[in-house]
């Protein structure tokens, strides 16, 4: 058996995602921007699939901007509304200390440049506390971003409250809501914010395909320069099969999401429960309660995360250890970092993913095959520690 | 059977890798990452570079196997680079492979292997293993190829580590390895072979330990085998026993200078004629016994450097992991921190030890 449980790293494509980005692959090949027949159909594809995603997140389609995915849509946000606020004195930018490097990073390289950036801590529970942002907003302040949940642990952030915040001090409010985009509701209006991540290939989408949500009458300075595409707002000839896709994903999502989430839900539960009960040592990292239904992340105390990721897959069974974009490095997780843990339990622990195409079978069978592999790895553990 | 084949990105463990899995066995490619190859970090040298971690991938992907790369930066600076700059500091010429052998390939990455459900760890290694049915001992002997030998640095593997190693490529010529990528074609069949220190950047590892040890490395002073002081130094690190170039002590019409010894209490670099650096005899630390530790003089070639035609000498185990080594005919340059290893009937390793 081969399991896939890795599904925040990303997903395999729907059956009518693929048939669509073949079709569009094949007979839309128009450049969305010429006058002819060929464009037109093109641009009619793009505009099908602007409406979908628009509806998936309760938006206008005209705010709705085609991305390469969620790091060109993080990247946009935070630089455009950089670049856009500059003159106006607002050169302060603030973002969560748990979110992914597409913005820890974007953020980085703005500081490197002249820009103030304050990074919110975070609860042990892998929450940011609005009092945190109370405390570090200020009028100098540009945007405040803060992902609508962790790729690592799953725990949903406060984003409401933090939008409301941040508006009270006349700064922009950008959510990265990569990891939950297509796995629960999302409403753009309810969430009070003005900027949206979201990146096709999370939920069932082809890889290369995303969006920035631009809440109507928001400035922003294209970081993408050249033709008149996306009303001048990203230039370069769209992806037209890539977002075509993106759409039919969204439209999948958008109508399946109310039975999925919870049945997603359950098969995790049944994973971490079934864990916890088999394998002594072992404790869920972060908040249980306010976290998207598809993601555990689980410490095995003795264990060195990395081994064990290489003796499940081995088994047939791939998770990971955290975020894929940072595997490969020896640096603790920087989302259990800054949750506080101590430093062995950000060394020890893996995250499993789950999502559309998960069964209690797989579940059944990592719970039956983790025991062993764990009883092995600490054997070693404590030979390497005499 | 279950092998975890250390994949290095060359042809050598490429090769193991493919003999195995043509052979039929349950292959598992293992790429050890050594220090940090983020940005700004790849001054490091050739061999396990990030390209080489690449190539492994291509390799492992060419032959439909499975491959991970494995952390060991700690490990590594603690079994290998540490004990690097130590020995250096100390006036003695190390040789990090024996240690990366022994203390981390067969060791750290042996036990993963093992926790991964392995009965054997494969490396590219020009060496081969064989267990003498009479005695129930493993035995070590030298690679086919008498120009690529790997034995020498594989002294120090224990009875255990032999039991659980295996030298695919062993018992063919580098020729004939080369051929064999070439006819799979391996992604890495026309590879250069590395040559230098894995973790040295641009061969400078004087730059490399002045670096690392406290304070820099002291300056000192030459002198003669009569006392006499020829000239300052910049530190004993930067020498090694019979060395003649980059001394700085030429003068006209007399014979060549030759480093004899260091002293790191002193920071003196004893210098002399090239007859002054010969020796007959040398005594060994922590001596590992493959073969059953002799009881009596033992008579055997021993190899005192990677390239050096192991000499006839008589062997004596003095206990406390020590032995003395009688030289048939006095050699030239044995130097300390190297090893010697033992061979009997030409090519079975009988032991080894670090030269004192």
């Amino acid at each position: 058996m081969r399991v896939y449980f890795d599904y925040n790293a990303t997903t395999p494509l729907a059956p009518e995602v693929i048939d669509a980005v073949a079709r569009a692959s094949r007979d839309v090949f128009g450049n969305a921007s010429s006058v002819h027949r060929f464009g037109q159909q093109a641009k009619a594809a793009l505009d099908d699939a602007r409406s979908a995603v628009a509806a998936l997140i309760g938006a206008d389609p005209a705010e709705i901007v085609f991305t390469s995915g969620g790091t060109e849509s993080d990247n946009f946000a935070i630089r455009g509304a950089a670049e856009a606020l500059e003159p106006s004195g607002r050169r302060h930018l603030i973002a969560g200390a748990i979110e992914h490097e597409a913005v820890l990073n974007t953020l980085k390289a703005l500081a490197r440049r002249g820009w103030r950036t304050t990074l919110l801590p975070v609860e042990p529970s892998g929450i940011v506390s609005p009092d945190r942002l109370r405390e570090a907003i200020t009028t100098e302040t540009a945007l405040v971003s803060v992902m609508h949940a962790n790729n690592e642990i799953g725990t949903i952030q406060p984003v409401t409250e933090l939008a409301a915040i941040a508006h009270e001090h006349g700064a922009l409010m950008h959510t990265d809501a990569v990891q939950t985009a297509g796995k629960i509701r999302v409403d753009v209006r309810a969430l009070g914010i003005d900027l949206l991540s979201l990146s096709a290939h999370k939920f069932n989408g082809p890889k290369g395909a995303g969006a920035l949500w631009i809440k109507r009458g928001t400035r922003l300075q294209p970081t993408m320069t050249g033709g008149k595409h996306e009303r001048n707002r990203r230039a370069g000839t769209e992806n037209v099969p890539g977002i075509v896709g993106l759409g039919v994903a969204a439209q999948l999502a958008a109508a399946k999401l109310d039975a999925d989430a919870p049945r997603i839900a359950a098969l995790r539960d049944r994973l971490e429960r079934g864990v916890l009960d088999a394998v002594a040592g072992t404790a869920v990292n972060g908040a249980r309660e306010a976290r998207v239904p598809n993601t555990t992340n689980i410490s095995f105390d003795r264990v060195e995360a990395e081994s064990l990721l290489i003796a499940l897959d081995l088994a047939g069974v791939a998770v990971s250890t955290g975020s894929a974009c940072s595997s490969g490095t020896l640096e603790p997780s920087h989302v259990l970092k800054a949750m506080g843990l101590p430093a062995h339990r950000t060394q020890n622990s893996l995250r499993f993913s789950l999502g559309l195409f998960s069964t209690e079978d797989e579940v059944d069978f990592t719970i039956a095959v983790l025991p062993r592999l764990v009883d092995k790895l600490r054997g070693l553990t404590a030979r390497c520690a005499s | 059977m279950r092998v975890v084949v250390a994949m290095s990105g060359g042809v050598d463990s490429s090769v193991a890798a493919a003999l195995l899995a043509e052979q039929g066995h349950d292959v598992i490619g293992l790429s050890m990452q050594l220090y940090d190859q983020s940005e700004g970090q790849t001054s490091f040298g050739s061999c396990c570079s990030i390209d080489d971690l690449h190539d492994a991938r291509k390799v492992a992907a060419a032959l439909d196997i499975p491959h991970y790369i494995v952390n060991f930066e700690r490990r590594f600076d603690e079994q290998v680079v540490s004990n690097f700059v130590r020995e250096y500091a100390a006036g003695r010429t190390p040789l990090p492979c024996v240690h990366c052998n022994s203390d981390l390939k067969f060791a750290t990455l042996a036990e993963r292997a093992s926790a991964f459900g392995a009965d054997a760890v494969a490396t590219g290694h020009y060496a081969r293993v064989e267990r003498d049915a009479a005695s129930g001992r493993y035995r070590l002997r030298r690679g086919v190829d008498p120009a690529k030998d790997q034995s020498y640095f594989l002294f120090s593997l224990t009875q255990a580590q032999l039991a659980a190693a295996c030298f695919p490529i062993g018992d063919r010529p580098k020729a004939a390895v080369r051929a064999y990528a070439r006819e799979r074609g391996l992604p890495v069949a026309e590879k250069p072979d590395s040559q230098e220190i894995c973790f040295i950047p641009d061969h400078d590892y004087r730059s490399f330990v002045e670096t690392r040890i406290p304070g820099g490395g002291r300056e000192g002073v030459f002198v003669d085998e009569q006392g006499r002081v020829l000239g300052r130094h910049e530190g004993v690190h930067r020498f090694t026993v019979g060395q003649r170039k980059g001394l700085g002590l030429a003068s006209p019409g007399s014979a060549p200078m030759y480093v004899l010894a260091l002293q790191p209490a002193t920071q003196q670099v004893l210098v002399g004629p090239k007859p002054s650096l010969e020796r007959g005899t040398l005594t060994a630390s922590l001596v590992n016994w493959i073969a059953r530790e002799p009881a009596a003089p033992l008579r055997v070639r021993a190899q005192i450097r990677h390239r050096h035609e192991a000499a006839p000498a008589t062997v004596r185990a003095l206990g406390d992991a020590r032995a003395e080594v009688v030289f048939d005919a006095p050699q030239i340059a044995i130097t300390p921190g190297q090893a010697v290893v033992f061979y009997a009937d030409d090519d079975v390793v009988v032991g080894g030890g670090w030269i004192d």
